[in-house]
């Protein structure tokens, strides 16, 4: 029986190994792809390079398309696309509910709140994603600060506390959009809240990785006590469980990662939502196994939905729009496909 | 003595219905506790403070000798466990991964289960006649294989004590019985036993002690058959109940009168 199990494990590891693959794949591929086709090997050719300081026979400006625009980019969709992804099934399961998303603490919005304060200041781009970071960090923090100054500490409280902060965050958002200068402050604003990686910077992306890294590398570690949190909070302390500290964790953890992704590409919905259920159905529900495989599923999604709006549309389209799009409709076909499960 | 439970006092909502006043109890190692009462009086927020779980308003647990309270879960963990009702969790994990998490007391924060826990669990599955639910979905087995389940949790924990609450409920007449035999039978390998029940006969059924949690708020502990009379199980159950010696079962047993 062992044996069996033994296999059970390193199905994780097989599977996961196949994911991250393909997400190299789609990688290559994206890079190449756009309204100005480099060829693979090119692509491959200029990598290498780059990586190794070799000088080479490439055309130089398909070196500084693909360094200075395409491949900023591509990282920035699937670093962002797997922080959302990972950040949405940690929230998933330490709130025992599939229909949670990662905003729902009001990150989201409070980094819109942010982002639109500093757009409404006529702020450069990087303060408008420090404004955004903070904005959602600070969002998070006082929903967290409600039912602690309510002497409660039930998940219930918690996401209540959320749906109020979040109500109260689109409100004072209204009201920035309304004083806002209609030709160009609201445009921005609305511009952002769709989200898009047309302007990535690379700096702010290299600025944002360590903090995200550790945190996408602290709720790895976590993944199997999130399967403990996810029996509820009496269960998992009943197994020794130090709720408070391991919960406190995770949504530090992912909130950083959600603040993170945010502040890079403006908001994108859907994607924590769908992508955890999507990688529920190919690997289960073990978040040892799961965790891995929405970063990679999720980078892979985001990469194949921006490299789209890359290439159908005259100008950029809002990425929000086509998540939304492709989004609703792959969770209606999810839920059917476990409609037996959900109860 | 593994458990001392002294003036133990709790209301809910808070300072207003007693549901525990000075509640006292105690159970040496390796003894068996049926906790009885009617709907309503605190027959789990007992069982939940001696599982550390509930804060108790006033009034000491000790466990081992030690104080509850200035316990980690942790440390409870190592000698407690604890078997809910059943219930259905909100994702679809397989059995070995369910029995798995007994072994959480044992794991660090940043750790995850080792090969050897995984061996364990799979002995003790095996030990059961479960082993053919190992890599089965824990949604998809019946409810009495759940509470077989969660029991095998309990055990990998390696407690000195185990806590049930309500094991029976939910549970058709057959997996009733067999669930009270595999607590005898935990009883017998030398575990601590407490379980809550609605059922005077499975007190009867069980032996060991039992304590009786009236509306009142206070406890009558003893031995089972010294303080489960006709006229105590009359009084708690407000209803005309008669303990008969049935021949043909070897045992007494508790009914209810005609309707």
């Amino acid at each position: 029986m062992t044996s069996r199990r033994k296999k059970a494990v390193s199905r994780y590891g097989m599977m996961n190994t196949v994911f991250f693959l393909l997400l190299l794949f789609c990688v290559l591929g994206c890079l190449c792809i756009g309204k100005y086709t480099i060829s693979p090997g090119e692509c491959l050719h200029i990598l290498a390079g780059k990586l190794f300081h070799l000088q080479g026979d490439w055309q130089a400006m398909d070196e500084k398309l693909l360094m200075g625009v395409r491949f900023p980019r591509v990282m920035a969709a699937v670093l962002v696309g797997a922080a959302l992804s990972l950040s949405g099934a940690v929230y998933q399961g330490i709130f025992k509910n599939p229909l949670v998303s990662p905003d729902f603490l009001g990150v989201s919005s409070g980094a819109c709140i942010g982002a639109a304060m500093a757009i409404l200041l006529s702020c450069s781009a990087g303060w408008i994603q420090l404004f955004a970071f903070a904005g959602g960090i600070g969002a998070v923090a006082l929903t967290v600060l409600i039912p602690k100054a309510m002497r409660s500490d039930s998940n219930i409280m918690l996401v209540l506390s959320g749906i109020i902060v979040s109500g109260a965050m689109s409100s004072i958002l209204g009201f920035i959009k309304y004083i806002a200068d209609p030709q160009t402050q609201l445009a921005a604003i609305t511009y952002w809240q769709l989200g898009s990686f047309a302007y990535v910077d690379a700096q702010a992306l290299l600025g944002i990785l360590p903090l995200s890294g550790i945190a996408a590398a602290v709720l790895l570690a976590m993944s199997w006590w999130i399967n403990i949190l996810s029996l509820g909070e009496q269960e998992a302390r009943s197994l020794g469980a130090n709720v408070g500290l391991l919960r406190g964790l995770c949504i530090v953890c992912a909130t950083i990662l959600t603040a993170g992704a945010v502040c890079i590409s403006g908001t994108i919905g859907w994607i924590g939502l769908v992508i955890p259920h999507f990688g529920r159905m190919l690997i289960g529900s073990d978040n040892r196994g799961l965790l891995p495989t929405v970063c990679f599923i999720g980078g892979m999604f985001l990469l194949i939905v921006d490299t789209t709006t890359r290439i159908i549309g005259p100008a950029e389209m809002p990425i929000s729009i086509l998540t939304g799009i492709i989004g609703a409709p792959f969770y209606a076909w999810l839920l059917y496909r476990q409609r037996m499960n959900l109860r | 003595m593994i458990y001392e439970v002294d003036n133990l006092t709790f209301s809910y909502p808070k300072g207003e219905r007693k549901v525990l006043d000075h509640a006292s109890l105690c159970l040496e190692e390796g003894e068996i506790l049926c906790i009885l009462g009617p709907n309503g009086a605190g027959k789990t927020t007992l069982l939940n403070c001696m599982a550390g779980l509930l804060l108790p308003e006033g009034g000491s647990i000790c466990l081992c000798g030690r104080p509850i309270n200035s316990m980690k879960a942790r440390e409870i963990a190592g000698i407690v466990g604890y078997v809910p009702q059943i219930h259905t969790p909100a994702f679809d994990y397989k059995v070995l991964d369910v029995v798995l998490m007994g072994r959480a007391p044992k794991t660090g924060i940043f750790a995850r289960p080792s090969k050897e826990d995984e061996a364990l669990c799979m002995r003790t599955l095996e030990s059961m006649n479960l082993a053919h639910l190992a890599h089965r979905s824990y949604l998809d087995i019946s409810g009495g294989e759940r509470q077989q389940v969660i029991i095998a949790r309990a055990i990998v924990q390696k407690p000195k004590a185990i806590l049930f609450d309500e094991p029976t409920a939910h549970l058709d007449y057959g997996n009733q019985h067999r669930v009270l035999k595999r607590v005898r039978q935990m009883k017998e390998e030398g575990y601590s036993v407490i379980i809550t029940t609605h059922n005077p006969d499975h007190a009867l059924l069980l032996g060991g002690k039992a304590a009786i949690v009236g509306k009142d708020g206070h406890i009558i502990q003893g031995e089972s058959k010294a303080i489960l009379t006709e006229e105590t199980l009359r009084s708690i159950y407000e209803t005309d109940l008669k303990l008969l010696w049935v021949e043909e079962a070897g045992r007494t047993v508790c009914i209810a009168p005609g309707l």
